[in-house]
């Protein structure tokens, strides 16, 4: 957020309090180890409790990799994320399809555009029932997609999802490290936090 | 032994029978022990002395060589804390300093692979934390026996899966490391285990218990009966040709990475909000060795109630509690009127704390438990251990080795045959792509990391304004070791220094694992006296500190040990990261330099190894006044934007390291070699490297080069997308890239 002119503001997982901001990104990591189930046990965290209404009333929400398992385990969205296909951890610079470009996570991006971003998870296959993915589908719900394939078993080489209204979005891949060349394998991923401010100052103007 | 085992028991109960040999203590061991106590030891006593006094804590066999190491740490300015602490502290400038250390996990890997290795990423963090700094980055060094080896499939993933769990769930960057198969690592895979850490320069932590009636604070996870005795019968014995399968199994501690991540954040908070006087980490040896080493580093006393240790299982003795090597736990010193604000850290992270004890004047560590006294002993007695001078000799074997050298064997010389010899060196498991391991790695968590592997050194990032950075590697070669300790340990010295310059960083100290096979073999304390000898005078010659490490012994099954393999780690400074080197070719229309001098050196190579499984002869020449040179003419081409990558040579030497800056870099080039042709591709000899020059900084490079005195060849061009050898062969990226990927899938899946 810093990259893209944003201030970040921390929140920590215990507090009742979202501190005013703007939007909310779930980053990735290992919550709770990633015991029992990947976010099983963070979407109790006292600050889900305020999240999630916030949420639900249109507050921006970006979850990344675990912030993605997160949000599915809090059904802010829909399916879940389970084991890669071959049952180990991959860390991979993947090639990304931009297929959603209404939410506020990437509406800088243009359709179609592809983008070099690296996925690192263990528990990155997104699954869910058929019904559920042919919805997501017709909707526009689909939003990233791996381009060659999914390294992980992902259903429909879905990478990222919103919810029906958009503002909720999440992300198996990490764009927070490709924001630099220098440390990561491009710049592609700033777009999604450089959306994220662009539609706070429309908001702040429209205001 | 009894529950009631107190001191008074003890000192009635003179003839009572005491399992220390089960424990791993000698008679003479035991012996000394009593008469230090002047009455046998309790039954908790003499767990604590037993692991206290293991080989894997007291260093009893390696002490009087490492001794030499000390020396090298008076020559370096960069030095703020050495050998002794728990790792050396670095300055690298813009106040900040950095602590790195390599451990191995060796046997409990072998045993239970996924948890033995996990546990090693977990103990050399607390060691780092220990020292007052934030871990932000690890390596792992690993050998394991033939790739196609029934028991490899079963370890190496393991290992793998363990590093992977442990170090990715604790959010640390793995930026590099080894990988190599040798038959020698068949029953013993050897996992070795680097982390990194960085404070600002007055950070610094001291493991020492002062001010008399200071509280102690046992705090992380509880403790349980896992890994009891893990470092006397464990760490310090060699395994059976059973492979350690029938006893050893439960000595295998079990990680939690989650509770480790709270710790090292309770900690780091605890450090910030200076609450804390002195701090130990729990590894091997538990609470016996926290509580000893505090108390004799310092003012001599502490007295510690056993019964307000949180336990896991309620029936734990004495002698359990005090072996008990359960992971994530850590002991501090705290001032009586800090102990509140310290509790509320911990519980701020949801980290079990509680108060077992307090530092005394009395030089006595006394430990007391439902109502009897069951340690009461001088500290500095266990923490200073044994010291032996055990007998050595150089293996009989040995001269007939070293005159069977590779000059005899077919060489390849016509075109078709060298390309052969190039791909089946490529598809070699020990020279493949090793992405089946790394892609299992998080390299990039943190956001600070310019280069990891397949990169020659990891680069890390430390000051985003000033791109100050630190990069590390670790090399080791146990096939060049056998052939010649002394010689080996400095050309993997050399290596890594090396690797490590390839950033364009500047190479400031040292940290090493020594991995050897028995100490009460005279051949293999032979080879520990060569290679700490070597390490020692390479260290001098080099002008950089050997800032710590560590010794793991009896790496054998039944009576035959590994080949000597000291895995050395050389930690560099890059004055700024942006301007780092990378190992693949970065463009085409570059002019390609071969730096450094080739010789016919075969001894101990990967081709003698790959096409003949020869091992003879003698190691490479090694010539450290030229890679000085040759590391100063790189950071200084770096400096100045002259170069576009750099990468060392090694094993396999130019054919694979062409291989790899192609594959690297997605870039094909076209070279003409001088002389014999074969020499010319697969020689190792030592102090070389492949660099690609600016576009149109020729000229400043030959005059940079010329300049350090390091000998220059152009040899080629980056472009196309072929690897070509003018007049002997052709190779295709996309059949270099096929056979040179495609080995450990094949293997492992």
């Amino acid at each position: 957020m810093r990259y893209a002119g944003a201030e970040p503001v921390r929140l920590w997982h215990a507090d009742r309090d979202l501190a005013g901001v703007d939007a909310v990104i779930l980053p990735g990591g290992f919550s709770y180890g990633d015991y029992l189930r990947c976010g099983a046990i963070a979407r109790f965290s006292p600050v889900m409790g305020e999240l999630v209404p916030a949420a639900r009333a249109g507050l921006p929400v970006l979850g990344i990799c675990n912030g993605f398992q997160i949000l599915c385990e809090a059904h802010l969205l829909p399916g879940a994320l389970t084991r890669n296909a071959d049952l180990r951890f991959i860390h991979a610079d993947v090639r990304l399809t931009i297929t959603g470009t209404r939410t506020p996570w990437t509406a800088s991006f243009t359709d179609g555009q592809q983008l070099i971003v690296p996925v690192k998870n263990g528990e990155g296959a997104y699954v869910a029932a058929a019904g559920t993915l042919d919805e997501l589908e017709r909707s526009g719900q689909v939003i990233v997609r791996y381009a060659d394939g999914a390294p992980n078993g992902s259903a429909r080489d879905i990478a990222g999802i919103r919810n029906s209204e958009g503002n909720v979005v999440g992300l198996m891949p990490h764009p927070e490290h490709a924001i630099d060349p220098l440390t990561g394998p491009s710049a592609d991923g700033l777009g999604f936090f450089a959306s994220a401010v662009a539609a706070f100052a429309g908001a702040g103007a429209g205001a | 032994m009894s529950e009631s085992d107190t001191v008074e028991v003890a000192a009635s109960t003179p003839e009572a029978q005491q399992p220390y040999k089960e424990l791993g203590l000698t008679e003479d061991e035991y012996q000394k022990i009593r008469d230090l106590l002047g009455r046998r030891p309790t039954a908790a006593e003499l767990a604590l002395y037993s692991v206290m006094w293991s080989e894997h804590c007291s260093y009893k066999s390696s002490k009087v060589h490492l001794r030499n190491l000390a020396p090298t740490a008076e020559q370096s300015g960069h030095l703020l804390a050495g050998i002794g602490a728990n790792a050396g502290v670095v300055d690298i400038g813009q106040g900040y300093a950095v602590t790195f250390k390599i451990e191995s996990h060796n046997h409990p890997s072998f045993v239970e692979p996924h948890q033995g290795a996990a546990t090693g990423i977990g103990g050399i963090v607390r060691d780092i934390l220990a020292m007052g700094a934030r871990p932000i980055a690890v390596m792992d060094a690993i050998r394991f026996g033939p790739a196609d080896a029934h028991d490899t499939a079963r370890v190496l993933p393991g290992v793998v899966s363990g590093i992977s769990f442990y170090g990715n769930c604790l959010g640390l960057p793995n930026i590099g490391g080894e990988l190599a198969f040798d038959p020698c690592y068949a029953g013993n895979p050897l996992v070795n285990a680097l982390c990194v850490g960085l404070m600002r320069h007055d950070d610094l932590k001291a493991a020492v218990a002062t001010g008399t009636g200071n509280k102690v604070v046992l705090f992380g996870s509880r403790t349980g009966p896992d890994g009891v005795g893990g470092a006397s019968v464990l760490a310090s014995a060699t395994f059976g040709d059973d492979g350690g399968k029938s006893a050893k199994r439960p000595s295998v501690q079990v990680g939690d990475p989650f509770m480790e991540k709270l710790l090292v954040e309770c900690c780091l908070e605890l450090y910030a909000a200076d609450l804390i006087e002195g701090i130990q980490d729990l590894g091997a040896a538990g609470v016996a060795c926290a509580t000893t080493e505090l108390a004799a580093g310092g003012d001599g006393g502490m007295s510690v109630d056993m019964d307000a240790i949180a336990l896991r299982d309620p029936n734990l003795t004495p002698a359990e509690i005090l072996m008990s090597e359960s992971q994530e736990r850590m002991m501090a010193v705290v001032r009586p009127d800090n102990v509140d604000a310290f509790m509320d850290v911990c519980r701020k992270w949801d980290v079990e704390a509680v108060v077992i004890g307090e530092v005394t004047d009395d030089g006595t560590l006394t430990m007391t438990w439902r109502g009897g006294t069951v340690v009461k002993i001088p500290p500095q007695t266990a923490a200073d251990g044994p010291v032996y001078q055990r007998p050595l000799a150089r293996p009989a074997g040995l001269d007939g080795l070293r005159a069977a050298g590779p000059e005899g064997l077919a060489r390849p010389s016509a075109g078709p045959a060298l390309r052969d010899t190039l791909l089946r060196l490529l598809g070699s498991p020990g020279l493949a792509d090793k992405r089946w391991v790394t892609q299992q790695y998080d390299s990039r968590v943190r956001g600070n990391t310019v280069l990891a592997m397949p990169d020659d050194g990891g680069l890390v990032r430390i000051d985003e304004e000033t791109g100050l950075g630190i990069a590390l590697a670790t090399d080791g070669n146990g096939r060049y070791c056998s052939l010649d300790p002394y010689q080996g340990t400095q050309l993997a010295l050399a290596e890594a220094y090396r690797n490590v310059a390839m950033t364009g960083a500047v190479p400031v100290a040292v940290t090493n694992c020594l991995n050897f096979g028995s100490p009460e073999d005279p051949g293999v304390m032979w080879q520990l006296a060569e290679a700490v000898r070597g390490l020692a005078d390479g260290c001098k010659t080099l002008g950089i500190p050997v800032t710590g490490g560590n010794v793991s012994l009896y790496n054998q099954t039944g009576t035959t040990a590994i080949h000597p393999t000291p895995v050395i780690g050389v930690l560099g400074v890059h004055s700024d990261v942006r301007r780092r080197l990378g190992a693949g070719l970065a463009g085409s229309d570059a002019q390609l330099v071969l730096l450094g001098t080739t010789r016919p050196e075969f001894g101990g190579s990967a081709w003698a190894e790959v096409a003949h499984q020869h091992l003879g002869g003698l190691p490479p020449a090694v010539d450290l006044g030229l890679e000085q040179r040759l590391a100063a003419l790189v950071a200084a081409a770096a400096d100045n934007g002259v170069l576009a990558s750099a990468h060392d040579l090694s094993d396999g030497g130019l054919g694979i390291a062409l291989a790899e800056a192609c594959l690297h870099g997605g870039q094909g080039c076209s070279i003409t070699l001088a002389g014999d042709s074969f020499t010319a591709l697969f020689s190792e000899s030592s102090g070389r490297a492949l660099v690609s020059v600016a576009p149109g900084r020729e000229a400043d490079f030959v005059a940079l080069a010329r300049q350090h005195n390091v000998p220059a060849t152009v040899i080629g061009v980056t472009g196309g997308s072929s690897l070509d050898v003018e007049g002997a062969f052709s190779v295709p990226l996309t059949e270099l890239r096929e056979v040179w990927s495609a080995t450990l899938p094949a293997i492992f899946g």
